[in-house]
């Protein structure tokens, strides 16, 4: 695989097949919508904290942009961030790279994948620019209000925003194709089922929910959107149609969902912890099958999306019971991961924190949802800040925390440099300790009776309370704060790359493959690609002097039935 | 510079070659699509008596005779398919085309069958069951269509020898039309 030929600015950046520069490409991407959610969350919250006032850098926020920043608040950060940066950005970079093969299995199906996700982000950002400014019928669009432009008042951001999300999950759909082919057929020669990496077991199981959950919405896509600009009736009560049959379809959908962006994360944590934790992973195959049964599982909760919508209570209790059942292989996952860290020789650095944070506060959302899972609790709950702070406590794990701790321990990797570790605590407790003051607060008004999606709780007796205003102050402040230590990576990034010595090939000693190539790799990866011969976490092993065992290693593996201990029998070394 | 196909396309670590495994993920997630689709038709049917006296309205002949035609372009796609395993270009690129022929007679019909529909009145927006009729078999259509793009494309690198491991991609892909379309013609033109 040996490239002499210069290639220009064009091919290399942006029309490139390579797998890593794709997965660049929908990092960056990401970020870049990140951004913009990120600052449509600093004007509602302004507007909630300080009704009426003119937002520095914005100005007066009226109901409709209000609508319009909430909802594209969620589904940027759901579908331009969560998903490109999780997904298809460590999944692009780490699946060639840790099963030892040169590239994705179709290069330029890759490309195509990047290139209509691009056009999807440019097509949503257009719509905030449209007459009467973007969708706000809130992120999961529910009709009547999202078919009928009568009700929504955007009649051409509302088939904007929907048309974005199809195309989104079309390129999802090919990206998802690649990552599961590739994952089962592109494999290095020795790397069998049991031996490949958790994160990318997780990242291609998360492809497959993603792809066996969003048929249904992509045929309620085209019917909403045949609503919204040819007039039929599929969602229109009047008409003969069925307003319900929208949420079953979408919740159908957005329930495996949480765990098609939750999994890659838990899967980045779990092969930071083994690293720094210096100890094999507790339960590869427990694990393994823990995310089997949530997986099925979750497509068997979706209604409890729905506890108030009208279903059948009998349907109530059933979806409360699917719905508990589900945190009991999310909970093993955890006790896992706790048991990873117990009696290990833990290193706390900047991606080992991040790691651990994640696991303390989407515990707290976790056991959050138990509230909202239960028929008879939900109905108090529902639609109030309890349901705002508890997916909160749960993406932001998944999606801000995951994205630094797999960032900050793959940037060697990626960029060829070494991030600043004390910058990386600073941004990190700059983070994390904001996070917790913007929802706790959200948790107390959530259950005070707070209502999510209003635009100004001054026009509400009972949620105008000094009380409640001093809690709303308190998030909006601690959101700025939380802003502002954003700066803190960002000067880290960019300082660590302007640095001038290199990183090392391998600087965490860590097992997996992708540290046995160059930093960053080449195009092609390695010269030579490697022969696997043991799991990726045999950390510490007793008949080792150091306290890692390369998977390219030639020896034994010691996963091996056959395999005999130097220690219990000398003669044999 | 020109694309250079990587190691990773050509290895097969389960054994199953990749264009035969990723094009089983392609349908997978097509199920799903039209699953859904079809789940809902079900739902609303079933709770609606009338949509029988409306679905009495399809021409059940014209259906009839297209799932002849799907069902014998399978057939010519298999013969195809066998051709090209024996190195057979000229019996494969001839056979393909007949496939395409199939698909071509299939959307005639189908366009006889809107405009028919359409001059008798019942349009998309008569009632959800019109709306159900034309979005599914307007989306199983498209996939038609697809199809045969995607079938005169392989065609041409048939005839050059090349890529002759696509045949069975787009055999299967071809195979799981027809069975949609099975499963379209009794919900849409049968049950009353």
């Amino acid at each position: 695989m040996s490239h002499a030929h210069k290639m220009s600015f064009w091919e290399k950046y942006v029309f490139s097949t390579d797998h890593k520069m794709i997965g660049l490409q929908y990092m960056f991407t990401g970020i870049a919508m990140a951004i913009i959610g990120g600052f449509f969350v600093y004007v509602f919250r302004m507007q909630l904290a300080f009704p009426g006032i003119s937002v520095p850098g914005y100005g007066e926020v009226t109901p409709l942009a209000y609508n319009s920043l909430v909802t594209n608040h969620g589904t940027i950060m759901i579908f331009w961030f969560a998903m490109p940066v999780l997904i298809a950005a460590f999944g692009n970079i780490l699946i060639p790279l840790m099963i030892g093969c040169d590239d994705m299995v179709f290069p330029r199906i890759n490309r195509l994948s990047y290139q209509i996700f691009l056009l999807s982000a440019l097509v949503l950002v257009a719509s905030f620019f449209v007459p009467n400014g973007g969708f706000g019928g809130a992120w999961t669009a529910y009709p009547p209000l999202s078919a009928e432009a009568a009700y929504n008042a955007t009649p051409l951001g509302a088939p904007m925003w929907l048309i974005a999300v199809a195309l989104e999950f079309v390129a999802f759909l090919l990206g998802g194709i690649n990552f599961i082919t590739t994952m089962m057929n592109a494999r290095a020669k020795g790397m069998t089922m049991y031996k490949i990496p958790i994160v990318l077991w997780l990242i291609v199981i998360a492809s497959i929910l993603f792809m066996l959950s969003v048929g249904p919405l992509i045929a309620g896509a085209v019917m909403l959107l045949f609503d919204q600009l040819l007039g039929t009736h599929f969602y229109n009560p009047g008409g003969g149609g069925d307003p319900l049959l929208w949420q079953h379809l979408f919740w159908f959908f957005g329930h495996p969902e949480v765990y098609v962006v939750l999994l890659p994360a838990m899967g980045i944590v779990a092969d930071i912890m083994a690293v720094f934790a210096r100890k094999k992973l507790f339960g590869y195959r427990t694990i393994l099958y823990s995310v089997f049964a949530t997986g099925i599982l979750s497509f068997v909760v979706w209604a409890h999306h729905q506890f108030i919508a009208g279903i059948d209570p009998r349907m109530a209790n059933l979806f409360t019971v699917t719905t508990l059942l589900i945190s009991i292989p999310i909970a093993e996952l955890c006790f896992v991961y706790i048991a990873t860290l117990y009696g290990g020789s833990i290193t706390f650095n900047t991606p080992m924190l991040w790691a651990i944070s994640f696991m303390v506060e989407f515990l707290i959302g976790g056991v959050t949802g138990i509230f909202l899972g239960a028929s008879g609790a939900d109905i108090y709950f529902h639609d109030t800040y309890f349901v705002v702070a508890h997916f909160h406590y749960t993406f932001v794990p998944i999606a801000i925390i995951g994205f630094y701790a797999g960032i900050t321990y793959w940037f060697p990797k990626i960029f060829g440099k070494m991030l600043d570790d004390k910058l990386g605590r600073i941004h990190f407790w700059g983070t994390i300790i904001p996070f917790n003051f913007i929802f706790i607060p959200l948790f107390v008004l959530g259950t005070a009776g707070q209502h999510r999606r209003i635009f100004n709780y001054e026009y509400f007796q009972d949620l105008a309370l000094a009380e409640f205003y001093n809690l709303r102050v308190i998030a909006t402040v601690s959101l700025l704060v939380m802003i502002a230590f954003q700066f803190v990576f960002v000067y880290n990034f960019v300082k660590s790359l302007r640095k001038k010595e290199k990183a090392p090939k391998n600087p965490w000693n860590a097992n997996t493959l992708e540290w046995t190539a160059d930093s960053p790799p080449p195009h092609g990866n390695w010269p030579e690609l490697p022969v696997v011969y043991r799991g990726p976490y045999e950390y510490s092993h007793p008949d080792r002097e150091s306290d890692w065992w390369p998977q390219h290693e030639p020896g034994p593996d010691p996963a091996d039935p056959d395999y005999q201990s130097p220690s219990q029998n000398p003669q044999t070394t | 510079m020109a694309f250079q196909v990587p190691i990773a396309t050509s290895r097969s670590s389960t054994g199953i070659p990749t264009s035969r495994l990723a094009v089983w993920w392609v349908l997978a997630s097509e199920i799903v699509i039209f699953g859904g689709l079809i789940m809902s038709y079900l739902m609303f049917r079933l709770h609606h008596e009338s949509w029988s006296y409306e679905a009495a309205k399809t021409d059940p002949w014209a259906g009839g005779f297209n799932t002849f035609v799907l069902l014998t372009s399978s057939l010519f796609v298999v013969l195809a398919h066998h051709a090209a395993e024996n190195n057979d270009t000229k019996k494969s690129f001839r056979y393909i085309w007949y496939t395409i022929g199939g698909g071509g007679v299939f959307m005639m019909v189908k366009i006889y069958e809107y405009s028919s529909k359409i001059m008798h009145d019942y349009t998309m927006f008569k009632s959800v069951f019109w709306s159900f009729y034309y979005t599914a078999t307007g989306l199983h259509g498209f996939h038609v269509l697809c199809g045969m793009v995607i079938m005169a494309i392989i065609a041409q690198d048939v005839k050059k020898g090349k890529n002759l491991h696509r045949v069975e991609a787009i055999g299967i892909y071809w195979h799981f039309v027809d069975v949609i379309w099975i499963f379209l013609f009794p919900l849409l033109y049968i049950a009353k």
